[in-house]
């Protein structure tokens, strides 16, 4: 993975001290809180409901056993015991008082991380393919790239007065995992003809107006990749509304002029642009690339994970549902489950955090991920240690064999955390993941995301959700909404509204009927919630939600 | 026509924790809504709210929120205001783990 080199080390330390002393002048009463807000944001320290909350940036959710070791420090020391992992594959902790956090940034830069960006109007943490560099499906390790952009985006002069936040996305397989298509930039990496080249996606986004990214450019040359993106972020530097912070983002100005008129003018920056480009840009994403080398995997038997699989149906429980092909055959991808029946999804404990960083270290070439649905991977390991593996992880509570299924929701903090939401999100994720838990449903119902939002901004993806919950405010009272048939995937679709929101202690029961009429209509068990809901449209889960009759059938 | 003015009580975030907390009528902060002053006259909520928005390096986010008037101090008459009062909902982690 990439290493700082001396001036990624020296630019941290000086914000640091920079921030540090801002801090102190704000606590002396030197800075209003007018002037600091945005100076704290600049560093990724939100005010919240009940507390500061920090967002720290894992860039493309990359992470090492010495950084993850670091977040359990960090957890213990100054927060609460625990880190929550969000769907921008960073970290948030919940808890940190405002004198501590110059001590938290020193602590993160000893490990090379940082808070940077990860809020206001900036280019932010960029994202990837959770699975990148292992996937069998890959056509190329995205995170070289996405480092590039990360390191032409911090700081960038001309990009520190956008006129809304920039997200960028990038995926290296067909099968997109990184949701590219509900970014303001999303890049996928395509080989034609024997040559690698981008695909670039742009006006996606979810928020209160969801749109699907447009194809603004079929295959790029890797050499254009850098002055093309400049180009289109300059457009929309200009071009972008600053009169109404809800038609600021790229989407809207793709939507208002047109993907056609966007296009031509990228085009005309591109081409007053790249020859500012010396190619210096080329030759430091080649050195990135060797710093993403893949690990030196062994080979050997997989006895051990045969025999495991015959002989242990919880072994194989876990193996059916939380392993992905690896490009080595010997080898397999493992997604840890951070969303155990009843807890809130995407939190880890500081001692969870440290297992799963010694765990990298003994099976996993030192390497972690961290996806956007909020679990931690391993992203190389030998069959033969899965076995080991499975078990260090169940007794850390950590070994729920329940990736991609029902209770693997998507939750954003919701009200409980977060001083935007208009509702919880964490309750209701926690009371289905339990219901259907209870029920022993989970694995006859088979690939279902749930993906649940507490406000309009849309954090927790319900949008993209086979079944999407947004929790609004109603005259004073939580309200969730539902919407169907969602898919954040290469194909990706926003989900269709069923009708009025559900109190909520409404919900878990319309879930239910929404689910039993799924496994009423669906034409097998080889036929996913989604290609149910394709195939036959609202019609019968609209019937089972809302007519009386049908809904009791249901039940 | 004028909307009636409703109860409320003063409320903030600590600058050093970021603690929700509430203005008595000593005109200090408390932690606990139940010893919260509350505000039924509107001139005078203007002006203690002006008071409260000058201590900016004690609080952040001062504002005045609607509160029902009880036997036993001020009651949200929001949930939002519900879960500041008590902290997030999930864990034991707020001001519920405090008083515990």
């Amino acid at each position: 993975m990439y290493r700082y080199n001396a001036f990624d080390t020296a630019f941290i330390a000086e914000r640091n001290a920079q921030f540090r002393a801002q801090v102190e002048r704000r606590i002396d009463g030197s800075l209003t809180e007018d002037e600091f807000k945005p100076l704290r944001l600049m560093n990724g320290l939100y005010l919240q409901l009940h507390a500061y909350m920090l967002r720290v940036a894992i860039p493309y959710g990359t992470l090492n056993s010495a950084q993850m070791r670091q977040l359990a420090m960090i957890a213990e020391r100054w927060d609460k015991g625990y880190g929550h992992f969000t769907t921008r594959q960073n970290i948030q902790f919940n808890w940190p008082k405002l004198r501590d956090v110059p001590d938290i940034l020193d602590a993160l830069a000893e490990v090379e991380m940082h808070a940077i960006q990860t809020s206001g109007n900036t280019i932010r943490n960029v994202t990837a393919d959770h699975f990148a560099g292992a996937a069998a499906d890959e056509v190329a390790d995205p995170r070289p790239v996405a480092e590039l952009i990360r390191q032409w985006s911090t700081d960038h002069p001309e990009f520190q007065f956008l006129p809304r936040k920039f997200k960028v996305a990038v995926t290296g397989s067909p099968n997109d995992r990184a949701v590219t298509a509900a970014h303001d930039i999303g890049l996928r990496i395509v080989e034609r003809d024997g040559k690698i080249g981008y695909q670039v996606l742009v006006g996606g986004g979810l928020g209160r107006t969801p749109m699907i990214g447009k194809l603004l450019a079929d295959f790029l040359p890797e050499a254009d990749l850098l002055p093309y993106i400049e180009a289109a972020v300059a457009v929309w530097n200009l071009l972008g509304r600053r009169d109404n912070k809800y038609k600021s983002r790229i989407k809207i100005t793709v939507h208002e002029h047109g993907i056609d008129d966007i296009r031509a003018r990228v085009e005309e920056a591109f081409a007053r642009i790249k020859p500012t480009f010396s190619g210096v840009d080329q030759t430091m994403l080649a050195a990135i690339r060797t710093q993403f080398a893949p690990p030196n995997l062994r080979d050997g038997s997989t006895h051990h994970y045969d025999a495991a699989y015959v002989g242990n149906a919880m072994f194989r429980a876990f193996a059916d549902t939380n392993l992905t092909v690896h490009k080595h055959p010997d080898h397999a991808i493992v997604t840890i489950s951070l969303k155990a029946h009843g807890a809130p999804p995407g939190d880890a404990t500081a001692d969870q955090m440290r297992l799963m960083a010694d765990l990298a270290e003994r099976y996993g070439y030192d390497e972690l991920r961290i996806s956007h649905e909020q679990n931690v991977i391993l992203p190389h390991v030998h069959k033969s240690d899965l076995p080991a593996l499975y078990t260090a992880l169940r007794e850390a509570g950590l070994g729920t064999a329940n990736i991609g299924l029902i209770s693997d929701i998507i939750a954003c903090p919701g009200m409980d955390y977060c001083a935007l939401a208009t509702a919880r999100s964490i309750p209701i994720a926690q009371e289905i993941a339990l219901r259907f838990d209870e029920l022993k449903l989970e694995h006859e119902i088979g690939e279902m995301k749930i993906k649940i939002s507490g406000c309009i901004n849309a954090c927790g993806h319900h949008h993209v959700g086979h079944i999407g919950i947004l929790g609004l405010d109603r005259a004073g009272v939580e309200s969730y909404q539902i919407t169907l048939g969602g898919d954040h995937r290469e194909d990706a679709r926003v989900g269709d509204r069923t009708g009025p929101g559900f109190a909520a202690d409404e919900l878990l029961p319309a879930i239910e009927r929404i689910v039993y009429a799924y496994l009423d209509q669906r034409s097998g068990p080889e036929e996913t919630f989604l290609a149910t809901y394709q195939r036959l449209g609202m019609a019968p889960f609209k019937a089972a939600l809302y007519d009386e009759a049908a809904s009791y059938a249901a039940e | 026509m004028l909307r009636e003015f409703t109860p409320k009580v003063i409320t903030a975030n600590a600058l050093l924790e970021g603690d929700v907390v509430y203005l008595t009528d000593a005109g200090t902060w408390t932690r606990h809504l139940s010893e919260a002053e509350i505000l039924t006259d509107e001139a005078d909520a203007e002006l203690r709210l002006l008071d409260a928005q000058a201590q900016a390096s004690t609080v952040v986010g001062v504002y005045l929120a609607d509160m029902t008037p009880t036997e036993h101090g001020p009651e949200p008459t929001h949930f939002r205001e519900g879960f500041r009062r008590t902290g997030p909902s999930n864990y034991n982690h707020g001001k519920q783990a405090e008083r515990a």
